[in-house]
């Protein structure tokens, strides 16, 4: 019945078919085959992934959930938690970018909100490949429209993120959505299907054709068959999630629901299925009392299309009228299609024909786990080391290449194009460190970085991983927030070449030793494999989300210098390091190590000191060094302001200029203070053994630098922040 | 005083509207759900941003049919206030409150950003605590934005001080560049004929808490109430 070539279809091997057979003790039917091709891809089992991730650690004293629910929460006292989580929509944000990427914000919405919680921010990694491209050009138009498409009309704010180009994105954008929620203590709500008799409800939008294998499509490379899958992609349909967003939070506030989980990947099949393993018993439907957008649907299509916006609830017999009155209140379906067994089998009618009837823990954890083979990959350039690199003659022009190259330049383009402000409460606009939430009627603020670093995953996975949780917790230090949780996104290539996997245990073992430095557990996350297209795999990217707590909103300070005459420091030590940067990368073509080493305990140090300047009131402004180092850092604190400021800077360091103005040694944060509290800042320093150097002060028209006594550049601020400006919108030819 | 928000079913600046009246402002404030008919007293009626019915058609097309609509309409025309915020605005214009039309932003681009806005008119219930010329500084954040209306019409609005906020320059001229969305006569808040019906774009609610960094929509807000309590 089943031959070879549907089990291709299905991206099932073999061996995984056998087992099939084994655990169910038959031969399944189609329907039940997709059941599984959908729950053991590797979107849903982590197939691949799972040995690996086990390395993380996830537990805290703050934490309620940490993986294996929607999302991760977060005890941020005051009775409220936070609950977040990131998502990857890379393979439908390249087939059709509007929907690709505006199902990839609904569905993280969903995953927030099923767990009780009142999305309250999202954020977006973002990476294209050159803008030169048209092709590139159009992919990144629309995804940014359909994240503005999409969460402007529900009304949560996006409020940062980070946007990227490289070649190697060309064929794959990446496209990682991150949502914050807020919920309270007392009111989490989780994916359960309990109590014998309980009657399963479907709330939400009908459900039609779209989407169906979509998470098999995620699971596998793109060939030259690209157009073909463009019916596997969602159509979003964010005034009906709003509308699915209210009715669910009123429910939950009612208390009138046992159980709730989102139908996201994989639809029907994973909320039943899930919701049953998780408590040990069993669910029965009758597809009959499906809601449907279109006729003559069959089974299969039902059980595994992909429609968005839809919910399934466990309720006790007695609440039902009272939710279904809710989500009429909202013009929403709400129908009873089952109920909750006892059988631990998943049991699906038809006509008034059993058409699946499968033991729910196969399906949900019995999928083969792979410990797939690793071999080292080295990127041949690695062995070019920063004395192959020439000096430049001058350096204004590099100064001025990298402030405009889009992936430093100002994103305004995109962020004004998002809602960012709507709920009140977006305390630090886009294009800072981090963004930053209050919460009404507390002092206090969760800010969140979105950071990640392919060129250093890529010519070192396991230190970029390290550097990349160093540098998200950095971000939020310049804030003053003290990390609490992580999510984090890895996107790779195809696990099944060695190399990659290679790549996917190193940067996990990075994250994993980082995460346990900075005392951070990981709540949660997804990993994104078969990023490639026609046999190029982007470069390694994880992608971390960190998430920090600002105990006193009104201490809060902002990366840019405040006032001329303030004093500049900067905070940590600069090495000799050009490996991995984006110098190298822009100016002289050159994707090579070795990456900056990290220490993760004067990491911590630095971070420390920047939090308690903060908090003690003493800093006008923290900014940390990053992609294109000390000289970025520079511009950025002058230009991100509403009229730019200018700056003199004295450097007195032996090492090479442009290691000194371009390097991007870690754990450095340039910040800016009023003259008098500059013995306060440095007596904290130096309690903290944080080394750190007065590097000058802001003020007049000029960023004018200095190494020693030559002059390395004099220019207008206003020319630098009309480049960086201007960039991007000059690439779309608008204004 | 009574503020009521009314809230459609995709509403979504309902509850800043609410916060910055009830918590910032101090007025007693509630939310009408578009289903009822019941404006339960209200001396103003507040018409929030969002995408009321998810705007897939005109923005504001469908809200206007809407059972609450009629008795907001009757309430108007009996000289009761009513103000419009950004897709609020753009009810007001398809239930044919306020006259014109709401086009694409003239970039084809939603925007989101602090735009300066100088006060017109001074003698009206929503601006009597500016000063004339006053700049303000308030967001936006809308897609069909750009204000649009027949020559004689516009004739009309400013022969009778209708304009009420224009996009302008921080200092306070203006400009084609300040005119963000391209609206006709750079318009960012209109009045109807007997000046008791106000619509915006920018959201003065956004602007109501210097944590966010402005509180110039405040104005706004304390203008009406003062109205209420003095002049009515």
């Amino acid at each position: 019945m089943i031959d070879k070539h549907t089990l291709e279809e299905h991206g099932i091997t073999q061996e995984e078919y056998q087992e099939i057979k084994n655990l169910i003790q038959r031969e399944p039917n189609l329907t039940e085959l997709g059941i599984f091709s959908l729950m053991w891809s590797e979107h849903c089992s982590y197939k691949s992934s799972k040995v690996h991730l086990k390395k993380f650690p996830t537990s805290g004293k703050n934490v309620i959930q940490g993986p294996g629910e929607n999302a991760g929460v977060i005890d941020i006292g005051d009775g409220l938690a936070a609950v977040f989580k990131i998502e990857s929509h890379n393979h439908p944000s390249f087939i059709e970018p509007y929907q690709g990427a505006a199902t990839g914000v609904g569905g993280i919405l969903r995953d927030i909100f099923t767990m009780g919680a009142r999305p309250i921010a999202t954020l977006d990694s973002l990476r294209f490949g050159p803008l030169s491209h048209p092709k590139n050009k159009s992919v990144m138009e629309g995804v940014v429209s359909g994240i503005a498409g999409y969460g402007n009309s529900i009304g949560v704010p996006t409020v940062g993120g980070e946007t990227y180009f490289d070649p190697c994105y060309s064929l794959n954008p990446l496209v990682n959505v991150f949502c914050l929620g807020l919920a309270k203590k007392e009111n989490i709500f989780y994916a359960r299907a309990e109590g014998k008799g309980n009657p399963v409800l479907y709330v939400g939008s009908k459900t039609g054709r779209d989407g169906i294998h979509g998470a098999t499509m995620a699971s596998s490379e793109f060939g030259e068959d690209l157009e073909e899958k463009r019916p596997n992609v969602q159509v979003g349909d964010p005034f009906k999630e709003k509308l699915l967003l209210e009715a669910c939070l009123e429910v939950m506030e009612k208390k009138l629901v046992l159980g709730i989980q989102d139908m996201g990947a994989a639809g029907l099949t994973c909320s039943t299925t899930e919701m049953a393993a998780n408590s040990g018993t069993g669910i029965e439907i009758d597809l009959d009392l499906i809601p449907q957008r279109e006729k003559g649907m069959t089974p299969y299509e039902i059980m595994l299309s992909e429609s968005q916006e839809r919910m399934l609830i466990v309720a006790k017999k007695e609440k039902i009228k009272q939710v279904q009155k809710v989500f009429e209140r909202w013009d929403l379906d709400a129908v009873i299609i089952g109920k909750v067994t006892d059988t631990q089998n998943l049991k699906v009618f038809a006509k008034g024909q059993a058409v699946v009837d499968l033991p729910v823990s196969a399906v949900v954890h019995l999928c083969p786990a792979y410990q797939r083979e690793t071999k080292p990959h080295s990127p041949t350039q690695t062995a070019v080391c920063s004395s192959d690199v020439p000096l430049p003659e001058e350096y204004e022009s590099i100064f001025l290449q990298m402030v405009r190259s889009p992936g430093l330049a100002n994103k305004k383009w995109i962020f004004r194009q998002y809602d960012h402000m709507i709920q009140t409460n977006t305390a630090v606009l886009p294009g800072a460190d981090a963004a930053v939430i209050r919460i009404k009627d507390t002092q206090k603020a969760l800010a969140i970085s979105l950071d990640g670093n392919s060129l250093y995953t890529y010519v070192d996975p396991r230190t970029g991983g390290k550097i990349a949780v160093a540098e998200a917790c950095r971000n939020l230090s310049c804030l003053g927030a003290q990390p609490l949780g992580v999510t984090n996104c890895l996107n790779f290539g195809n696990p099944e070449k060695p190399e990659i996997m290679w790549q996917f245990k190193e940067a996990v073992e990075g994250i994993a030793q980082a995460c346990r430095a900075f005392q951070i557990p990981v709540t949660g996350g997804n990993v994104s494999f078969y990023n490639e297209t026609e046999g190029a795999s982007v470069d390694p990217t994880p992608v971390l989300g960190v998430v920090g707590l600002i105990n006193n909103v009104d201490t809060l300070i902002s990366p840019e210098f405040k006032e001329a005459g303030d004093c500049i420091v900067l905070l940590g030590e600069t090495k000799e390091e050009l490996g991995a940067s984006e110098y190298l990368k822009q100016i002289h073509s050159k994707k090579c190590g070795p990456v900056p080493e990290i220490d993760l305990e004067i990491e911590k140090r630095v971070q420390k000191l920047c939090r308690e300047a903060i908090s003690q009131g003493i800093l006008q402004s923290a900014h940390d060094l990053s992609e294109g180092g000390l000289a970025h850092c520079l511009a950025e604190c002058c230009v991100l302001r509403k009229t730019p400021i200018g700056c003199q800077i004295q450097l007195d360091q032996q090492i090479r200029t442009d290691a000194l103005l371009f390097g991007e040694t870690c754990s450095r944060i340039l910040v800016s203070l009023k003259n008098k509290d500059k013995d306060a800042l440095f007596a904290l320093a130096k309690k903290a053994s944080v080394p750190f150097a007065i590097i000058g002060k802001t003020g007049g028209k000029n960023i004018f630098v200095r190494h020693f006594g030559e002059t390395i550049w004099d220019i207008p601020v206003q020319k630098v922040y009309s480049l960086w400006n201007n960039s991007i919108p000059d690439t779309f030819h608008v204004k | 005083m009574r503020f009521g928000v009314v809230v459609f079913p995709g509403s979504n600046c309902d509850h800043d509207t609410l916060y910055a009246l009830r918590d910032v402002t101090n007025q007693e404030s509630f939310f009408l759900w578009h289903k009822e008919h019941d404006l339960k007293d209200a001396d103003c009626i507040v018409l929030p941003g969002g995408f009321s019915y998810g705007d897939y058609l005109r923005s504001g097309a469908i809200a206007r049919f809407s059972p609450l609509m009629q008795q907001v309409k009757e309430f108007a025309l009996s000289g009761g206030l009513v103000l419009g915020i950004c897709n609020g605005f753009q009810v007001l214009l398809e239930l044919g409150l306020l006259p014109g039309a709401m086009l694409r932003n003239k970039n084809l681009k939603f925007l989101c950003q602090y735009v300066p806005i100088r006060i017109e008119n001074t003698e009206t219930p929503f601006t009597n605590r500016g000063k004339p010329g006053q700049v303000l500084h308030i967001p936006i954040a809308h897609f069909d934005g750009n204000y649009y209306t027949d020559p004689e019409n516009l004739k009309k609005i400013h022969q009778n001080q209708q304009v009420v906020f224009r996009y302008a320059n921080p200092d306070g001229s203006l400009s084609s560049a300040a005119n963000v969305n391209g609206s006709m006569d750079s318009i960012a808040g209109l009045l109807n004929e007997q000046k008791n019906v106000m619509g915006m774009m920018p959201h003065p609610e956004r602007a109501s808490d210097l944590l966010l960094g402005s509180t110039d929509g405040q104005i706004i807000f304390e203008s009406i109430i003062h109205y209420l309590k003095n002049d009515r």
